[in-house]
Order: structure tokens, then sequence, then C-alpha cells
């Protein structure tokens, strides 16, 4: 294991009796990065968050906290802090209480955790509610209190288990960019587990895609966007088409196709007819069924769109250049 | 709009006017009565109407009435503190330790399956368990922890605590485990990951967060216990009093006046016993 190197899980495997919720997996995450574990519910993402916080017993592997093992220890004596989906705050304390909470179990005096409880909801910029209950406080601000208690113990990493899910759309958007300001200005790894590809997308310095109990593929925020290499994740990063093409299928983006209504020499020139038509803001989304029943995504741009308007039941030709395909391996 | 509003109120009066009828011919009324006799007056074969202060005068004069309601005190804080280790435990334990919904069903209706017969039975049934020739007795002889038959364990407060203990412990239980059941898990897991031992999450979250069941609890056990007769009674063989055997007796001898006068103490006893308990918790959420 390499001094630059924060977490490391190696072929970590989480069985509940018969059934497999994580299945031999291993992450290296290099110090100070933002980590998204990201697929739909049940993948065993939530699960192998808890392992590393010590909430779940390990079936098999080890979990490495900064070169040491820490696969046997408490989850206080790891040096990881969690952040709970629902924030999980004490509702009969106060909220300077609450992030004091981890040095009043140390025995640490009151004036002086009072003093740590301050500065650390300055960091989260909630000075003025140190005295109010969590039932006082909006969503968005219980969730800084949460952060705050998390991070006065000074973790070496911070798990935060869906922090977002739980807010309204706006606040999910500003708190996202709090926290990617957060984890840069603290220099720590984050590692957050979601399922939204967006928040994934946005905030992470590595993607680990995770289906089944298995990583289908990590990497670069760009590189599984751009490339993914399975079915699934081309799927459920969403933006992809997936086209049976003989053996291996191919994958490409919806935003590469281009519409036209008549077909043109040079390209590949699929004909498909028009079946439905969204909205989306600064685009609209085409689906065109092809000949052989199978329904194509194409992002159309809004000016594109309104030079050449598009209407359900149309025929028209979807075109791109091969380049913008690539091949997914077979699962 | 002036129409509407008067419609709804009506609506609304009748809506809550069986309950009324029902609390007020048999709680308000009763109540009532009972005051208002608690001034008449007695002779030896008969009592009168009449406003005086006579029942209260002899009720506050005699020592009886202190030692009776020191000893109904007495066995209230006993019970109390007995039926909240015990409901405490219990509910610590199905609420936390048994994971499953179906097991913690099934086990708390064991709980529950001793109430099913009457009071008097239950009380009864510690009898022969309990007598001089009784399986105690008989069990702890052969054993050869002692060697002669223990007097106090049957017709004695330790008799009166016991059946009191059996009776009520399950008041005790069922808020406790009302109130467990609602803390949230991750509670606890938030506990474990600040670093606190199950000792101090237990002092630090479980017990704060579980006081409103404690209390409620607490009002169910301390009522009933202040106002019991029967128990005393077959559990001390007659030789315990408490103010609900005062009242008994004088309603026996036919001293309506005087068990009146002494109810309505005994009520307000309670009540300001109640009234301090509830001085320490704010049950209002639980209900």
């Amino acid at each position: 294991m390499s001094a630059d190197t924060d977490l490391e899980l190696i072929s970590v495997t989480k069985k509940y009796g018969d059934s497999v919720a994580v299945d031999n997996i291993s992450i290296k995450i290099p110090r100070g990065s933002y980590i998204c574990l990201l697929g739909p519910s049940g993948c065993g993402k939530s699960s192998t968050l808890r392992m590393i916080a010590g909430h779940e017993a390990i079936t098999s592997g080890d979990v490495l906290l900064n070169g040491k093992n820490v696969t046997d220890l408490a989850p206080a004596k790891r040096g990881t802090a969690m952040m709970f989906q629902s924030y999980a705050l004490f509702p009969h304390l106060s909220v300077t209480e609450n992030v004091g909470f981890s040095l009043k179990m140390k025995g640490v005096d009151k004036p002086t955790r009072d003093a740590s409880a301050a500065k650390a909801l300055q960091l989260v910029d909630m000075t003025e509610f140190g005295d109010r209950l969590p039932a006082q406080l909006s969503g968005g601000q219980q969730q800084r209190v949460a952060l705050a208690r998390a991070l006065i113990t000074d973790p070496a990493i911070l798990l935060l288990d869906e922090p977002l899910s739980a807010l309204d759309p706006f606040l999910r958007l500003r708190m996202r960019s709090e926290l990617k300001r957060l984890q840069r200005s603290l220099g720590i790894s984050f590692v957050h587990v979601t399922h939204s590809q967006d928040e994934a997308l946005a905030l992470a310095d590595i993607v680990i895609v995770m289906n089944n109990g298995e990583i289908e593929q990590a990497g670069p925020a760009v590189e599984i966007f751009n490339a993914p290499k399975t079915e699934f994740v081309a799927r459920f990063m969403g933006g992809h088409n997936v086209i049976k093409d003989g053996l291996n299928d191919l994958a490409i983006r919806a935003d590469k196709i281009k519409i036209t209504s008549t077909k043109t020499d040079d390209a590949t020139g699929v004909e498909a007819v028009v079946q439905d038509i969204e909205y989306l803001g600064t685009s609209f989304s085409v689906t065109a069924r092809r000949e052989d029943g199978t329904d194509l995504n194409v992002t159309v741009p809004d000016a594109a769109f309104s030079s050449h308007a598009i209407e359900i039941g149309q025929t028209v030709f979807l075109n791109w250049t091969p380049g913008d395909t690539h091949h997914l391996s077979n699962p | 709009m002036f129409k509407k509003s008067t419609a709804n109120d009506l609506v609304g009066w009748l809506l809550a006017s069986p309950l009324l009828v029902i609390l007020a011919l048999f709680l308000v009324l009763p109540i009532c009565m009972i005051v208002a006799v608690s001034f008449w007056g007695a002779t030896e074969f008969s009592i009168y109407p009449a406003f005086q202060f006579e029942n209260y005068q002899y009720l506050f004069e005699s020592s009886v009435t202190y030692a009776v309601f020191f000893k109904t005190f007495l066995f209230t804080i006993i019970t109390w503190f007995f039926c909240l280790i015990i409901g405490f435990t219990v509910a610590y334990f199905l609420a936390f330790h048994v994971h499953s919904l179906t097991w913690q069903i099934a086990l708390f209706l064991l709980c529950t399956i001793p109430f099913w017969t009457s009071n008097i039975i239950r009380m009864i049934s510690w009898i022969p368990f309990l007598g001089r020739n009784g399986i105690a007795n008989q069990s702890l002889m052969s054993l050869g922890i002692i060697d002669e038959p223990l007097e106090w364990l049957l017709f004695s407060d330790f008799a009166v605590v016991l059946a009191f203990v059996h009776l009520y412990a399950l008041f005790m239980v069922v808020p406790i485990f009302n109130t467990m059941m609602r803390i949230d898990k991750s509670l606890l897991e938030a506990a474990r990951d600040a670093g606190a031992s199950g000792f101090q999450t237990l002092t630090n979250i479980i017990i704060p967060l579980t006081k409103p069941g404690i209390m409620i609890g607490s009002i169910f056990v301390v009522t009933l216990v202040m106002g019991d007769f029967i128990t005393v009674r077959f559990m001390s063989g007659s030789q315990s009093a408490n103010v609900g055997r005062l009242i008994s007796n004088d309603v026996a001898l036919l001293r309506y006046p005087s068990a009146a006068a002494t109810s309505v103490i005994l009520l307000i006893t309670v009540l300001i016993t109640i009234g301090i308990m509830l001085r320490f918790v704010n049950i209002r959420k639980e209900l």
C-alpha cells in the first residue's frame, strides 16, 4: 500500500445468510479524493460504506485505512466519521451538544467541547443556531449540523450515506457544491453513496459504479460517462443508446446522433419513426423507433430543433460517425 | 360565514357530547357526591346530610391516618422502583435486542399472557407458593440454604410488594416499549460512530428519549398502587394497611362520610403526586 492511498478495500465480501450483498470488491482510494459509490438501490453501495465505517461486520476481506488494517476495529477507533442518511441528530440535545457529543463521550470537559463545537459549526456556517434543538431546524440546516458533528472528530475520511436525498432539488444543488468546497478545503477523502448520476458526475473525482454487489466500473467521472464499459453502466449513467451490433453491443451518446429529415449520403443513416418528444429546457429529447422495433434517444439542442422542427410520427434518419461509438464488453 | 361557524360549533359539540355525558355521569357526578358526602355527619346507625368538617378533623387528628398514608407511599415507591427496573429491562430487551418484528410481537404477547387472568387469581396463586410449607420454602430447605421455613415470605409487606410488582410491571413495560420502538435506530449507530460505549449510549441517548414512556408507566403504577386495597389485604393477611383499606373498613362499618373524606384526601394526594411527576417530564408528545 502506497503512502498516497487513504483507503483500501481488499476482496471485501458481505453476506447476509446465503445472499451476497457485496461480492469480493477491491477499491483503492487516493489521498484527499472525492469518491462516489453509485448504483441502484440494493446494489451493495450502502453495505460497502457501512463496512468501511464499521457498522457492518465484514464477512471476508480487509479494510485498510492509512495503511492500518481496521477490519475488526470499532467505528470510532478507525478515524472515519459517518454522516447518516436521515442525519440521525439526537432530538433531545441542542445543536452544540449534538456536535460536541463525541468529545463528551471521550470525557472532554464542557467548555473545551463547546469551543470545539462552535468552531465546527463555523465551518458549516451554523454558528448562530447552537442553542436550537434539531426539530427547530430546516432539512438543510440539520444536514449542516450532521456534517459538523461528523467533522469534529477530525476524521481521515468522511463517509456520507445518501446525504442529499432528503433535500428538495434547489437545496440539493446548493449543498452539493458546498460538500465539494468543504472537501477541497479540508483536503480529506469523502466517500459519498448516491443513486443519482448527476450527483456523482458533479462531485466525484472517482466514480465507482456498483451493481449486484460488484463493481461494474471505477474511474474518473468523465471516463465513466464517455466510455462506459458495460451495458449496465451505459444505461445507468443515462444519455446513452445501446445498439445491438452482432456479438458486441455498441454504446453511443444521445447527443452525438444527428437527426435529418432526408437521407444524407456520407453517414450511416438509419431510418426511424419519431415516437415521442420531450422538452428539457436547453434541449429536446426525441425518441425514435427503428424498423427492427428498438428505440433510440436523440438529444437535439433547442436551436437545431427550432430550425428543423420534428413531429411525432414523422420518418427521420439518424446519423452518427463511427468514431463516436464504442464497444461494450458483454457481461 | 357566521352561520357556518355556529353550525360547525354545534356539530363539534354534538360529536363530543356522548363522551361528555359518560364522563359527567360516571366520573364527575360520583366525585361530586363523594365530596358532598364527606361533609355529612354519621351516628352509630345512620348518616345525615350536613355541612361539617368533623370527618376531616377526625382524619387529620388521628395518628393512624399519617401512618397509613406513610405506608401507602412506601408501598408505592418500592413497587414503582422494582416495576421501573423490570419494565425498563424487559422493554429494552424487546426493543433493541430482538431484531425480528415477529419475535418482538410474540415475546410481547408472552408478557401479557398472565394478564388474561384476573388480578385476584394471580394474587392468590402466590399463596401456595410462598406459604409456610409452600414451594419456595421447601425448595430453599431442600437446597440447604435455610434450616427452617421463612415466615416473612407470605402475609407480610414483602408479599404485598411482590404481588404489586407482579400485577403492575406490565403497565411499565408497555409504555416504555412503545417509546423505545419510536427511537430511530440510526441514533444508536450515530452514538456508536461518535465513540459512545453501550453504557454511554444508554445513559445519554436511550434513557433521555425514553423518559416520556417511563413517566406514563410510572403514573399507571403510582395510581394503581395508591388506590389498591385488596392486594394489601390478601397478601399481608390483614396485618398491613394502606389508605384503600382504611376506606374499605369505613365502608364495611357503614361510615360513609368518613370513607368519603378519606377518599377525597387520597384523591388530592394522588393528583399532587402526579402533578409533581409531570413537572419533570413532558409527556405531551407521547399522547
